[in-house]
């Protein structure tokens, strides 16, 4: 195996210092650190990172391989900077059994660009009537600990409540797609002043912050682990701040579209600013923002979501919802928290790379980067920008609201357990 | 004026004013033995239709014909659940076979800015009511109906009753209207208004008789029952109580007040028989002007800056 000596990085953006990356550790930290026979990367000006952990990714693989497969989705998580992504269960098959979900981790095995965590589905095939079998996952090669109906929301509050407990023996934790799906039926867009011009049905805030409320009092309730997918709104900055003060166990993420992006994007009728939730108003998107600076919102999930042409070229109300983000994630949260004085690299490690293992109870991810550790890391040049081109990217699937964007920041190099995975900004 | 006709949002009171008066100039033809103008000879208009609409459908394919264009129908029917592939490959189709302008309607809300704008084509694109967006010709005929019966709009009262939440046709007119001087006013259950109403610039009432009496035009909308169904209103009865004008509700209009709808409309739900066939309806006159309305659409959009009536053989080069 390959011997890595780093030269002059920066870890969490301070001072430069060499890492020693051997036998799928950080062997050593130091200034003139010297190793026979490694290779040497010189990462003067680059920032050094844990390994990124995305929560929320979705692979498409099984059943929908024209849109991304556990390959092509892998390898845009690792130039995006990733070494862990978990895999949304709503897949074809539903990955609500052991043996989807064990597929799929396998995949990623196989596939080798970086670590994949199936997300177990919490229903049977996402129907939010029975609980999935979340013991046989949990208990599987997969060691599923997150689950989630990601996609659609365990709205019935009694399934709800037993998916919280049920998950308890195994220290597992419940995922939720917040969406109210009674006041949401064929919504396309935020509810608001816009909603009401273009005549496209509207997801009112409320629709989330309802759901959020009920399912913190749950928790709550239960004793249990709440996790909130991405959360759109202030309201629901709100209600995750007030069931924190309460000491109750829950987390939550934002993900970077709703970081930068709002909902006059709908203006253009372009479905590439379709996602759900939706792109909300410029007020919610700096609630996010401050939520996620001090804590309230613990992580930023890409929610990376590929969809082929077909699905995006097309009417608003007929495409698909979702967009790309494994590849533009890092660029995005220091172009909307870092270049703006919100946060430094210490608290985006923490954000993107400790606290969503922590939440996916991820032993060797998200680590610090500190002698004796797994060598999962990260090297960024933040001094980079680079114009957005959706026809380079990795993923099988094009439909990133970024394209001709200029966005600051350049994964440089990514290594999963002392492997290289990206080198140069290109896939090892 | 633009090369598209999308919204009526999109249409400075110069460009409004210059499609009344050319409408006007056009609706004289209606009332002779010739209605044929050469002005579109050897242009193509494709009808497109991707829901159900006869008469705004037969309405622009008289604009068409009596400007001499050729005239091709394409009825593409999908359901909103089906793909929207076909509007992309339809509009690839119709770019091939020359169309000089795509007149579209549609169930999706933007697909006609889709159609102008996602680079599928070269027409010009009129939108003809998209989903629960707009329908920019019908407010053009509406506010050209108006200034036939009341003159200058400037000032007026105009009240939109009913289903605003869905319509089209209000969205328009609402826009249109206040281009054009008028004070506008919604009128609906809360449940029928949009999320931000307040932000349009109009007047907004829960109460048909504190508005009536102050109108110069009332345009009532179409009022599906199912909406009922979720909601909306407890019943039909209710509504029409409420929201439907009758002939009693008539009597509280002013002497010149005049009463419109676009059709096609529910009888005995958001109008009454008596009201929709007395003196003050102008109904069946919406849908002559609607005609007229559509030719200057047309001749103004396809490049037609001389006058429209000019017959000489030059003007249509």
């Amino acid at each position: 195996m390959t011997t890595y000596l780093i030269k002059n990085a920066q870890p969490y953006g301070a001072e430069p210092t060499d890492l020693l990356l051997q036998n799928g550790v950080i062997a050593a930290i130091g200034e003139n650190l010297e190793a026979q026979g490694a290779e040497v990367v010189d990462a003067t000006g680059l920032i050094a990172l844990p390994g990124l952990v995305d929560l929320h990714t979705h692979l498409r693989e099984p059943g929908r391989e024209d849109a991304e497969t556990v390959d092509t989705g892998t390898q845009a998580a690792a130039l995006g900077g990733f070494t862990a992504v978990h895999a949304m269960a709503n897949t074809d098959p539903v990955a609500d059994t052991a043996g989807v979900v064990e597929q799929v981790w396998r995949l990623g095995r196989e596939a080798g660009h970086c670590d994949v965590f199936p997300v177990g589905a919490v229903t049977v095939g996402l129907a939010g009537e029975r609980l999935a079998e979340l013991g046989a996952m949990a208990d599987s090669a997969a060691r599923v600990r997150v689950f989630s109906d990601d996609g659609k929301c365990v709205s019935d509050p009694v399934i709800m409540r037993r998916a919280l407990e049920y998950v308890k023996a195994f220290d597992g934790v419940i995922a939720q797609h917040a969406q109210e799906p009674l006041l949401t039926e064929d919504a396309q867009m935020n509810e608001g002043e816009l909603s009401g011009r273009l005549g496209l049905r509207g997801w009112p805030a409320v629709a989330e912050e309802a759901i959020i409320a009920r399912d913190c009092l749950l928790t709550a309730h239960v004793g249990s682990r709440l996790h909130v997918c991405h959360v759109s709104t202030a309201g629901s900055v709100e209600i995750v701040r007030w069931a924190k003060s309460k000491g109750w166990n829950v987390t939550a993420e934002a993900c970077p579209h709703h970081l930068l992006l709002t909902d006059e994007l709908a203006a253009t009728y372009d479905p590439i600013y379709k996602v759900n939730p939706p792109l909300r108003t410029a007020a919610d998107v700096e609630a996010l923002r401050a939520g996620l600076a001090d804590g309230t919102i613990d992580i930023v999930a890409t929610d990376h979501a590929p969809h082929p042409h077909e699905d995006k070229d097309c009417e608003w109300q007929a495409a698909a919802f979702g967009m790309l983000g494994l590849e533009t994630a890092l660029s995005i949260v220091q172009h909307t928290m870092v270049d703006t004085g919100l946060i430094g690299w210490a608290e985006v490690a923490e954000r993107l790379s400790s606290a969503p293992a922590r939440i996916g109870r991820l032993a060797d991810h998200g680590r610090p980067l500190a002698e004796g550790e797994p060598a999962n890391l990260t090297l960024y040049d933040a001094a980079a920008t680079r114009t957005v081109e959706a026809s380079e990217m990795a993923s099988l699937s094009r439909n990133t609201p970024y394209a001709g964007m200029e966005l600051p920041g350049r994964v440089v190099a990514t290594f999963l357990r002392g492997k290289a995975t990206v080198l140069d900004g290109k896939l090892a | 004026m633009k090369k598209h006709l999308l919204s009526a949002g999109d249409l400075t009171r110069d460009d409004a004013e210059l499609i009344l008066s050319t409408a006007a100039e056009l609706r004289s033809l209606a009332d002779r033995p010739i209605k044929k103008l050469p002005a579109l000879r050897g242009r193509t208009i494709v009808n497109l239709f991707f829901e159900d609409s006869t008469r705004t459908r037969i309405s622009f394919e008289a604009a068409a014909k009596r400007l001499s264009a050729d005239v091709i129908n394409f009825s593409a029917k999908g359901s909103s659940l089906s793909k929207g592939e076909s509007l992309k490959d339809t509009a690839l189709t119709l770019e091939a076979m020359g169309a000089d302008a795509v007149v579209v309607r549609h169930w999706a809300s933007g697909a006609p800015h889709n159609l102008a704008n996602a680079g599928w084509s070269r027409s010009s694109v009129i939108n003809a009511g998209d989903g629960t967006h707009e329908h920019p010709t019908q407010a053009l005929l509406d506010a050209f109906t108006m200034t036939r019966h009341l003159s200058n709009l400037d000032g007026r009262r105009i009240a939109i009753v009913g289903d605003v939440l869905h319509s089209r046709v209000a969205r328009s007119n609402a826009l249109l209207l206040q281009t054009l001087g008028a004070e506008v006013t919604l009128v609906a259950p809360p449940t029928l208004l949009p999320y931000g109403v307040e932000t349009w610039g109009v007047q907004t009432s829960y109460d048909l008789d504190a508005v009536l009496p102050k109108a110069d035009a009332v345009m009532m909308l179409r009022v599906q029952r199912e909406r009922m169904n979720a909601s909306f209103f407890p019943s039909a009865r209710e509504y029409s109580r409420r929201y439907g004008l009758d002939a009693r509700r008539m009597g509280s209009l002013q002497e010149h007040t005049i009463v419109m709808h676009p059709g096609p409309m529910i009888r005995g739900m958001e109008i009454t028989a008596d009201v929709a066939d007395s003196e003050r309806s102008v109904i069946v006159e919406q849908v002559t002007n609607g005609v007229a309305v559509r030719m200057a659409v047309l001749y103004l959009l396809l490049g037609g800056s001389e006058p429209a009536l000019t017959t000489s053989e030059e003007s249509d080069a």
